[in-house]
């Protein structure tokens, strides 16, 4: 038998982080203390930009893990950020709860109600999964515009802050916001890096194929469709905190996911800075053309068409490829090196789901 | 006893218009699997091209659809070989994308030049003739007409893909679009015209959609959820289940019209979340 | 001419992954062939490249004097050559009846048609209102078969006929093989059975990881030598 072996014996080290990577960490870090501060030095208008960054982020990283990690595409994670946002309310409202406690309160109550709807969607796949779970996201809509001690379809005021000084009420916000971006993008980053997290990639991957090497992938799919439904009401519960006013349409708009699907096509699918950098560019494109109105709309519709037909892997996803950057090292990486110990060559090997040969 | 009567008959006349916007998304995803998510939107886009050909153009209605028909067919034609095709694939996300892409464009786009007024299609009082029946039930004969082209559309899908040449193609390459190349058809080309095809069927639920309401850019959303829900309640891969679905749903959310306005297409939304509970197969299935 | 078939160096690639590494073979009018090898040695590789399912650079596929490398399977079918795929591939939701008169979409002129296929094979006639699937396996073989003649190939590639069959069916289908080609037809069979291969082709070719390693008359060379070259020398 020939000898096959054309690789010849190479030392090599498995590594995660990169130089990037590092320097990313540091600067996130040094972001967080920065936004902490802001509600001793900044102004009104920047308090409440974070706010939203954070809610459209959180949701966004949310609708990520469930599609880019889960392999779920869903048109009706909406549902969920809605039902944050009333369950923060009535709790708040009707429950004498503070409504910086019931957001992840909200959160919780999200996941629950996620248990029967995932019964109901599961049913469908792939595309018709996303369309389904819509109607359902649909249903709570017209559910809660039907309930006039909500306030029907005109929606109704969080009343339960009117005591508290606008600033102090701006404050406590702000710094919800943050630790709620904070544990998400922790807990993210803690659990793609996870043996269980592994193991959602190559569900993701190749579903039969994982289900054969032991992961249960019904359940794995059933715990992604959870944490998402929770997360995407911690998102619901902080922004209607911060707007004070909420209503069906506002709470329960499919431009929720259509904002997400933006973000996460510019930031990239399946990686975790993705969110952020599409967040961040997204807010901004917001902030400057949004007063364009339908032509706003217009030109993020049309992008969100070129980048997938031509930058499948996002925006993002085509410059890191092209210049070998990672930010959040959720994959290991084989790095060949010399008898002198100097880094030869690395290649990527990162938790993402273009990756795969075809 | 009328009164249920009534119902009864208004949702399966209402029934016929869904399932008639329902048959191009079940001919679409049967061939090629692909979840359009504009499918509404491009309802509601043919609808202002009749306003355009009808109230710009001056044409005639007789002379206007045929006209838009042809404009669909090769609007549908060229959509699907130059921008969906590259994203009809195994995995359901590009064309998601892409497709919810183009309805906030289409939906845009149209605001900007309409502007989002609702507007109806001048019918010279066709859309509220009706005919009598006994117990005071008034059938409309828009209705009727849409229920009668309905069911042709329905039967000529069905003797199309059963019985043609082309049909066999269709479920050919729907079965094995790599293997179906070594027999000599090229399947960017079939799906172009199947595409081409759903959009015909679009081109005429658009005009009695137009006939019957007034319609506003904004309104594509509704109208896919309904041609969705009718494809899952009647079974897919099923002309005649798309069908029976439409009409399932017509007739739940009259029946929730007549218990309370608000309520009416909740109803018909928990019909189909109830159907999918416990029948995920649908009404019809096809066993293949 | 009488070579209707040249390939010259053939390379074909799964996107990053080299699956032949120039692959040379000759088939001769009204010739039968046969390509052995083991799993994964290229052989269905070759002839998905062959049927233009796989892109190959043009000039190292000559077919009647033709560079037909990379050339669309819709163009390959209509120039005459026509492949019937491994594991049957048969369409699920047409009957026998339908998948055959498909085969027939490049209606090409030519002997074959639904009366001679199932003059071949009656068992068809008898079940061509069934759905394809519903078939045994021998008789699936012998659909698939028929849809590839009903385009009235020049020349016919048969991609393990015998895959997942019993011995005695095997033995039926390739009881056929000589009438099939009687009129002329070339014909390029693959099948792991090396003594089967043998004695249907004339010549024959052994593909390695991708290369040719021997090739030789079917009735002379030594089992010896076969063995050497498809399992590979060892060192």
């Amino acid at each position: 038998m020939s000898n096959h072996m054309n690789v010849s014996e190479r030392h090599f080290e498995i590594r995660r982080a990169t130089r990037a990577s590092r320097v990313a960490v540091l600067v996130l870090l040094i972001v967080a203390v920065l936004v902490a501060s802001f509600p001793y030095w900044a102004g009104r208008d920047t308090l409440r930009d974070f706010t939203q960054i954070a809610a459209y982020l959180v949701f966004a990283m949310m609708w990520n893990l469930l599609a880019g990690y889960g392999g779920m595409v869903s048109i009706g994670q909406q549902a969920y950020f809605g039902i944050g946002g009333y369950a923060m309310l009535i709790l708040a409202n009707y429950g004498g709860l503070s409504p910086f406690v019931a957001v992840p309160v909200a959160g919780a109550i999200a996941a629950l109600v996620a248990v029967p709807v995932s019964l109901v969607a599961f049913r469908l796949e792939g595309g018709y999964f996303a369309i389904g779970t819509w109607v359902i996201a649909e249903v709570f809509r017209l559910t809660v515009a039907n309930l006039s001690w909500l306030g029907g379809g005109s929606g109704t005021s969080l009343t339960a802050l009117q005591d508290v000084p606008r600033s102090l009420r701006e404050s406590l916000t702000l710094w919800l916001a943050l630790a709620i971006v904070v544990a998400a993008i922790g807990l993210l980053y803690v659990f793609l890096r996870s043996k269980r997290g592994l193991a959602l990639t190559a569900m993701r991957d190749n579903a039969v194929a994982a289900n054969s090497q032991g992961v249960d992938v019904k359940r794995a799919r059933f715990g992604v469709y959870l944490v998402s439904s929770g997360g995407a009401a911690l998102a619901g519960g902080l922004y209607f905190v911060s707007n004070l006013r909420i209503s069906p349409d506002a709470a329960f708009s499919v431009n929720w996911t259509a904002f997400a699907i933006f973000i996460v096509m510019i930031g990239g699918l399946g990686t975790l800075e993705g969110p952020i950098i599409g967040t961040l560019i997204f807010f901004l494109l917001n902030k400057f053309l949004s007063d364009f109105g339908t032509w706003y709309l217009i030109g993020l519709g049309t992008l969100a068409i070129v980048v997938t037909m031509f930058f499948p892997q996002g925006l993002w996803g085509y410059v890191s490829r092209r210049f070998g950057l990672q930010l959040f090292p959720v994959g290991r990486r084989v790095v060949f090196l010399d008898s002198g110990s100097r880094v030869l060559s690395a290649r990527k090997e990162s938790a993402d789901p273009q990756h795969a040969a075809h | 006893m009328s009164s249920i009567v009534n119902i009864l008959l208004q949702g399966v006349l209402l029934g016929a218009l869904y399932a008639l916007f329902a048959m191009g998304q079940s001919l679409v995803f049967g061939v090629m699997r692909l979840t359009n998510t504009a499918h509404g939107d491009f309802i509601v886009l043919l609808v202002f091209v009749l306003f355009v050909l009808t109230n710009l153009a001056h044409m005639p209605l007789w002379a206007a659809v045929p006209m838009l028909i042809g404009i669909a067919f090769c609007a549908g034609y060229a959509l699907q070989y130059t921008v969906l095709n590259r994203v009809s694939g195994r995995d359901p996300l590009p064309s998601l994308v892409v497709t919810f892409g183009l309805s906030i464009v289409i939906q845009n786009v149209l605001q900007e030049v309409f502007s989002a007024d609702p507007r109806a299609l001048a019918t010279g009082g066709f859309e509220s003739m009706s005919i009598s029946l006994p117990g005071g039930i008034a059938l409309g004969l828009l209705p009727i007409l849409t229920l009668a082209v309905t069911v042709a559309a329905t039967l000529g899908l069905q003797w199309l893909f059963g019985r043609t040449p082309l049909g066999r193609v269709f479920r050919a390459t729907s079965d094995d679009r790599e293997i179906v190349q070594l027999m000599g058809v090229s399947p960017r080309r079939t799906f172009a015209l199947a595409m081409g095809i759903a959009f015909v069927l679009i081109a005429l639920a658009a005009t009695l959609y137009a006939m019957r309401t007034a319609v506003s850019p904004s309104d594509g959303p509704a109208l896919l959820l309904y041609a969705f829900e009718a494809v899952i309640i009647g079974g897919m891969g099923s002309f005649w289940g798309t069908f029976l679905g439409g009409i399932a749903l017509g007739v739940a959310q009259q029946i929730g019209f007549y218990i309370d306005p608000g309520w009416g297409i909740w109803l018909g939304h928990v019909l189909f979340l109830a159907l999918l509970t416990i029948r995920p197969q649908g009404l019809l299935p096809k066993t293949a | 001419m009488s070579v209707i078939l040249e390939a010259r160096g053939l390379t074909a690639f799964y996107g990053d992954f080299q699956a032949l590494f120039g692959i040379d073979v000759t088939v001769e009018r009204g010739e039968v062939i046969a390509l052995i090898g083991s799993n994964g040695a290229g052989k269905s590789t070759f002839l998905k490249a062959l049927a233009g399912l796989l892109p190959a650079p043009a000039e190292q596929i000559i077919y009647k004097g033709e560079a037909v490398g990379g050339a669309a399977a819709a163009r390959i079918v209509g120039a005459g050559i026509a492949l019937v795929p491994e594991g049957r591939r048969l369409f699920a939701s047409l009957s026998v009846e339908e998948n055959l008169l498909l085969g027939a979409y490049s209606a090409r002129p030519g002997r074959w048609t639904l009366d001679t296929v199932y003059a071949l094979f009656p068992i068809l006639k008898e079940r061509r209102h069934h759905l394809a699937t519903a078939l045994s396996g021998g008789q699936q073989q012998m659909v698939a078969l028929g849809r590839a003649l009903m385009s009235n190939p020049d020349l016919l590639m048969c991609d393990e006929l015998s895959l997942g069959l019993a011995p005695v069916v095997v033995r039926e289908i390739y009881a056929a093989l000589p009438s099939i080609v009687a009129g002329g037809m070339s014909a390029i069979i693959v099948e792991q059975d090396v003594q089967l291969a043998r004695r249907v082709s004339k010549r024959f070719y052994c593909f390695q990881e991708g290369r040719v390693s021997l090739a030789g008359a079917s009735a002379e060379v030594s089992d010896e030598a076969i063995a050497l070259a498809y399992f590979g020398a060892m060192s």
